[in-house]
């Protein structure tokens, strides 16, 4: 891992809904092919700070670039460098797996020829070519959180975000979604990542953890169960998670 | 244009594949146009009639079967006296009182006038007003064929009539159907228009596919063509079964005008409509905020278009909203092309005004279509 590359960074970055502060003020980089781990109670301002970093929401100050984009004057361009996978299941149920792989290279831009290789691989990969046809709709959650993984990185992004990405996600499902996180970052993608699952946060480079819009703290797994004194990635997160003054949702 | 193609066929497939919508796409045309044009009818039928003989003559006699054998109405039984017949009115069994007084065949004789008393029952409007003006016709008719009759009696009478002879350009039966018909393929064109297609991104918002969208670098006219493309193929899918199949095949209307020069127009007036159910798309979060803004507007489209009422008949202000609405112009041009063979230079105002509205509606709806929020 290259430390001197940095693929976004965060200055001061907040976002505010009228008198509510959901992101205040927070400062952080990520390094270029590492995973980084977003760690956060419900309501601590994960999903509004990765949103700012997709250009899915207009920041109310601070600033911030991502891929070397910023994101004020140039969200296209990082679009194009960026996937992304939301918390809420969002490719086209009423398409079959095939169909979602081909739109999504499709809009993307990639040409006829790479789509054609790049569906088979995918289809492949994920075990899913009997049911290359079958409608996205009736796929078990576990395929589609997958699919829709793998859907997130089909252009070669050199970031991914990925919002609590095994929510509702049995545990051998979740094992095997990581296996391919893990595969994505060799190929160098940058993995951003919220999760609820402290088991998961062990998995990451770095992490940082959320508390009232705030990052509390930001370090290696490692470093943070010194820090705190802390046996597991739980109590950490229980030690810094309990500091919070706002209710969860 | 690439990620177009890639925007095309994926809306195409999931129309194809919605169960509900390609029934409704292609059934509610022909259902409609086939059961709506027989209750858009101005003619006035079986208007039910109390006449009070007083005079039991052969020319009272003669009137009474004049006005029962017209098709408009229908003879309920008669009265002896005004009362009776004021109660059937009371009843609404009557809509109208002839009264023909005692003496009617002696004082046309021998004056060579008589007056007959009609009494209309207004509370249906339309009814009352064309029941009056029928029967008057119906008297002056008889009252034309008494005329040579009387002649020998009554020599003092100079009755010097001057008959008016209509001929109605364009519809020369009236055939109301004539006149409806293109008028209700414009409500129809204009229904899969402004719904189908606003609450189709409403319902990606809904989902929340719209987010993959968004972080996509696509273009926003891109994704917006990419809604508006299909909806107007199928708009022009519905026009041409409502107008080929309907309107030519069941009730006869025979296009005099350029087809082409039509079918131009209703591209063009597709285009506008959709670009108004895409504005409020971009305006609404839920599929049912869309559904009755889209409903509203509905409304007084259908209503102040000219569709069943004349826009010179509306007071100055009606006029303001009718002339600031799409669907008048295109109901124009549907009668103008359709019944009268106009050409593109009788049109050319209409074609600006629609390029107006198209411009305008989609437009505003890209710049408010935001991939940020």
């Amino acid at each position: 891992m290259d430390a001197k590359n940095i693929v976004i960074s965060a200055q001061d970055l907040t976002k505010q809904f009228g008198d509510f502060t959901a992101v205040d003020q927070i400062t952080f980089e990520v390094y270029g092919g590492e995973i980084f781990g977003f760690l956060g109670a419900n309501g601590a301002g994960k999903t509004t700070a990765m949103r700012m970093l997709c250009g899915l929401s207009k920041p109310s100050g601070g600033k911030a670039s991502v891929a070397g984009f910023d994101i004020y004057r140039e969200p296209e361009q990082i679009k194009r460098n960026i996937g992304y996978m939301s918390q809420k299941f969002s490719l086209y149920e009423d398409l079959t797996i095939k169909e979602n792989i081909q739109f999504f290279g499709g809009i993307y831009g990639l040409s006829d020829r790479v789509l054609k290789e790049k569906s088979t691989d995918l289809i492949q990969q994920l075990g899913l070519a009997e049911h290359a046809h079958t409608l996205v709709g009736s796929l078990p959650l576990g395929w589609k959180q997958k699919l829709a993984f793998s859907v997130a990185i089909i252009h070669q992004p050199s970031i991914v975000f990925l919002d609590e990405p095994t929510g509702g996600v049995d545990p051998i499902t979740r094992r095997q979604f990581w296996d391919l996180i893990y595969e994505a970052a060799d190929q160098g993608i940058t993995i951003f990542v919220t999760t609820h699952y402290m088991d998961e946060a062990e998995y990451c480079n770095r992490i940082s953890m959320m508390v009232d819009g705030k990052i509390a703290a930001l370090d290696s797994p490692t470093a943070l169960k010194q820090e705190f004194a802390a046996e597991t990635m739980d109590d950490v997160f229980f030690q810094l998670a309990r500091q919070a003054k706002r209710k969860s949702d | 244009m690439r990620p177009l193609k890639f925007l095309l066929i994926k809306e195409f497939k999931q129309i194809f594949r919605n169960k509900t919508l390609l029934p409704m796409i292609f059934v509610m045309p022909l259902v409609q146009l086939l059961i709506m044009p027989l209750a858009a009818d101005y003619e006035v039928k079986n208007i039910n009639i109390s006449i009070i003989d007083n005079d039991h003559s052969t020319f009272s006699h003669r009137l009474s079967s004049k006005i029962a054998a017209s098709k408009y109405f229908r003879l309920i039984e008669n009265e002896q006296s005004f009362k009776g017949a004021y109660q059937k009115i009371e009843s609404n069994e009557a809509d109208l009182i002839l009264e023909i007084p005692y003496r009617f065949e002696e004082n046309i004789y021998r004056t060579g006038s008589q007056q007959v008393f009609i009494a209309v029952n207004a509370i249906n409007g339309t009814k009352a007003s064309l029941g009056g003006s029928y029967l008057s016709s119906i008297i002056r008719d008889f009252n034309g064929s008494i005329q040579p009759e009387i002649k020998f009696s009554a020599p003092s009478s100079p009755l010097k009539r001057i008959e008016l002879s209509a001929i109605n350009w364009f519809n020369p039966y009236l055939n109301y159907k004539v006149f409806m018909v293109p008028a209700i393929l414009v409500i129809l064109v204009t229904m899969v228009g402004a719904y189908m297609c606003g609450l189709n991104i409403v319902k990606e918002k809904e989902v929340g596919t719209i987010e993959q969208i968004n972080v996509s670098p696509i273009k926003k006219h891109h994704y917006i063509l990419g809604k508006l493309i299909p909806f107007l193929v199928i708009g022009l899918i519905v026009f041409s079964i409502g107008f080929f199949i309907i309107s030519w095949g069941v009730y006869g209307i025979v296009p005099q005008g350029s087809l082409l020069l039509l079918y131009a127009y209703l591209a063009l007036f597709l285009i506008a409509i959709l670009g108004f159910g895409l504005l409020i798309s971009t305006y609404s979060e839920t599929q049912q905020q869309a559904m009755s803004v889209s409903f509203f507007f509905m409304m007084v489209f259908i209503l102040m278009s000219g569709l069943f009422t004349s826009i010179d008949a509306m007071p100055a202000w009606a006029k303001v909203i009718a002339y600031a609405n799409p669907v008048t112009y295109f109901i124009e041009v549907m009668r103008m092309v359709v019944l009268k063979g106009s050409t593109f230079q009788h049109i050319t105002q209409h074609v600006l005004i629609m390029l107006g509205f198209a411009t305008l509606f989609n437009v505003w709806a890209i710049l408010n279509y935001r991939k940020t929020a």
